[in-house]
């Protein structure tokens, strides 16, 4: 059950320009968080921007006993909202509501689980790959971005025992390409016995091209989608994508037949990637 | 305390209504806020089957509010009653469910199946959605149309009927008048306002509907003045609605002259939004020493105004 938290800011972390980690107070938000679920977050105090933004559960918090403390969110500087939460001070307030959204399902040995991250599509990844360590299933990152500097954080990934494949578009780190040129190579090359599933975040384009090549190669595939959303709690029905098949939370589009907007918020924001019709996904 | 009132023949135990289109089906919410202790949950719009709705972008935010155009998008009144009703008579919720048609007979046949289904308290005709072409909108943009829909709907059902009235025309007041006239219970108002966004750099419309509705904070002035030209039009109860964030805009929206209101936007904002009215209306019946809180509906004093108007 999603809680509100006035939460305290603990600390805003500078990556760059664009980007930053805001580490936030709430332990009952850290305690009942699973893997790839989002928060909503209130970026001002008045009434511009109105509505809440949603933000993956980037990193859970612990204290030094070891008990959770509080959430981290990954910030990319796009909007009102997102400008806002870059200039946040510690000891600010923002209101938190969470934990929302059905989480991913972490794959068990000998399946292995292949990460896929485009830009600011790191953000529900490290709570995933901390549930794979737990289960010791063999766990890689596939991450990509513009530029070397744009590869934030991946540190968090390696401290976990996560095999890294980076790519940059300029080349000058990792694979020079999008991250589906090392993800295609290593799909080729991997024998069809071996089970393995995908799961990807990222720009538009990237997680349609990820969800061909799943299935060009007979690999699952889950994808964690961010539409434009106006209450996270099913209410509203601003962040419906296309989906084909049934909903997890009614039962909704059983019985095949033509796809149906679905709920991002309580039937997501993580699909099978098969399921999306992704001529009809906006964003970018 | 007495925060009750009367609608038809239906109580409400207190007058903080969810609002239709911002509450989903109510179940949604059932885990966060104890659906029994509202006034009622007014249900999202149905019509006699599924719809998909408009192709998102579906909202966009604008300042001190927010411009939707979902399109009705919704399971149909079959599957709400097999589906959702059940679980909203087990938390004892008062259930208002705001009704759509594309036609006249279509609303007097979803009205049929609510009035014989168990657990609907009132039917809210919703004949005020900007975002749908047919129907519904050109019954409440038109005198004839509005009465010939609550007069259609009235001959079906011994239930409360609430036409929701659309704040796109000149004269609210005479389409309230309409309602009453056509034997509606109450009115229910302003559904949002037609209205428009565009991106400078693509110049193209941020919503794929082009138009939408908006609501929220930005508009609440101008509910409140409609509100309060339907109260000196008719003798019905009013549900107000349009921006509340705070106790001190219900209470606002009822000395304009709403017996109830609905929340919509802000509970997006804040889903637990309920308990903080609830305290503050409380508050200000013990500050104002106000045992019985329909007594202060329509009770704003223009006499000096209009006295200071005069003189000067």
């Amino acid at each position: 059950m999603p809680v509100d938290i006035d939460a305290a800011v603990i600390e805003n972390r500078r990556l760059s320009a664009d980007y930053n980690v805001l580490s936030l107070a709430a332990p009952q938000i850290a305690a009942a968080a699973r893997p790839g679920q989002f928060v909503m977050i209130k970026t001002s105090g008045g009434q511009d921007p109105l509505l809440r933004r949603p933000f993956s559960i980037f990193e859970v918090l612990r204290d030094q006993s070891g008990e959770p403390s509080g959430i981290s969110i990954f910030n990319k500087r796009i909007g009102v909202g997102t400008t806002l939460l870059s200039r946040v001070e510690a000891g600010a307030r923002l209101p938190l509501l969470g934990p929302l959204g059905r989480p991913f399902e972490p794959v068990d040995p000998p399946a292995e689980a292949w990460i896929v991250a485009g830009g600011v599509g790191l953000a529900p990844f490290v709570t995933l790959a901390a549930a794979l360590q737990a289960r010791a299933t063999p766990t890689t990152l596939f991450y990509g971005a513009r530029r070397a500097e744009e590869l934030y954080c991946v540190n968090l990934f390696e401290d976990l025992g996560v095999t890294i494949v980076l790519s940059t578009e300029d080349g000058s780190l990792g694979v020079r390409g999008r991250i589906t040129v090392p993800l295609g190579d290593a799909l080729e090359r991997r024998p069809l016995g071996n089970p393995v599933k995908l799961y990807v975040c990222g720009p538009t384009p990237m997680m349609r091209a990820c969800a061909h090549l799943a299935r060009a190669h007979g690999r699952a595939c889950d994808v964690s989608l961010e539409q434009v959303m106006g209450c996270g709690l099913g209410g509203c029905y601003s962040c419906v994508v296309l989906a084909h098949g049934a909903d997890p939370s009614t039962g909704l589009g059983a019985g095949g037949g033509k796809p149906h907007h679905t709920r991002t918020c309580i039937d997501g924001p993580v699909f099978d990637a098969q399921r999306i019709v992704w001529d009809a996904v906006s964003g970018h | 305390m007495d925060l009750s009132l009367q609608i038809g023949s239906l109580t409400l135990a207190n007058p903080l209504i969810a609002a239709s289109g911002c509450f989903g089906y109510g179940v949604e919410y059932a885990d966060i806020v104890d659906l029994s202790t509202l006034g009622g949950v007014a249900v999202k719009g149905l019509f006699l089957s599924e719809r998909e709705g408009h192709p998102p972008p579906r909202i966009v935010e604008t300042p001190s509010g927010m411009l939707n155009a979902i399109g009705l998008q919704g399971i149909g009144v079959h599957r709400f009653v097999a589906e959702r009703l059940p679980e909203l008579r087990e938390r004892r919720a008062i259930v208002i469910v705001n009704i759509c048609g594309t036609t006249l007979d279509e609303y007097v046949e979803v009205a049929r199946i609510l009035s014989d289904a168990e657990g609907v308290h009132a039917l809210e005709l919703n004949i005020s959605c900007p975002n749908i072409k047919e129907g519904g909108i050109t019954f409440g943009c038109s005198l004839p149309g509005t009465h010939a829909v609550v007069s259609a709907v009235r001959k079906v059902t011994r239930l409360p009927v609430i036409p929701k009235l659309t704040p796109n025309v000149t004269d609210v007041a005479s389409f309230a008048r309409a309602a009453e006239e056509a034997g509606a219970d109450a009115i229910s108002l302003v559904n949002t306002f037609l209205a428009m966004a565009i991106d400078v750099h693509t110049r193209r419309p941020k919503l794929t509907n082009i138009v939408g509705g908006l609501s929220g904070p930005a508009i609440r002035p101008i509910a409140v003045r409609m509100v309060y030209e339907c109260r000196r039009a008719v003798k019905i109860p009013i549900v107000g609605m349009g921006g509340i964030a705070t106790a001190d805009d219900v209470l606002e929206f009822m000395i304009a002259g709403a017996n109830a209101v609905q929340v919509g936007t802000m509970n997006f904002v804040d889903p637990f939004i309920w308990t903080k009215l609830m305290d503050g209306i409380r508050a200000y019946m013990t500050t104002h020493a106000i045992t019985r809180l329909q007594d202060i509906v329509g009770t704003v004093d223009t006499s000096a105004r209009e006295k200071a108007w005069i003189s000067s």
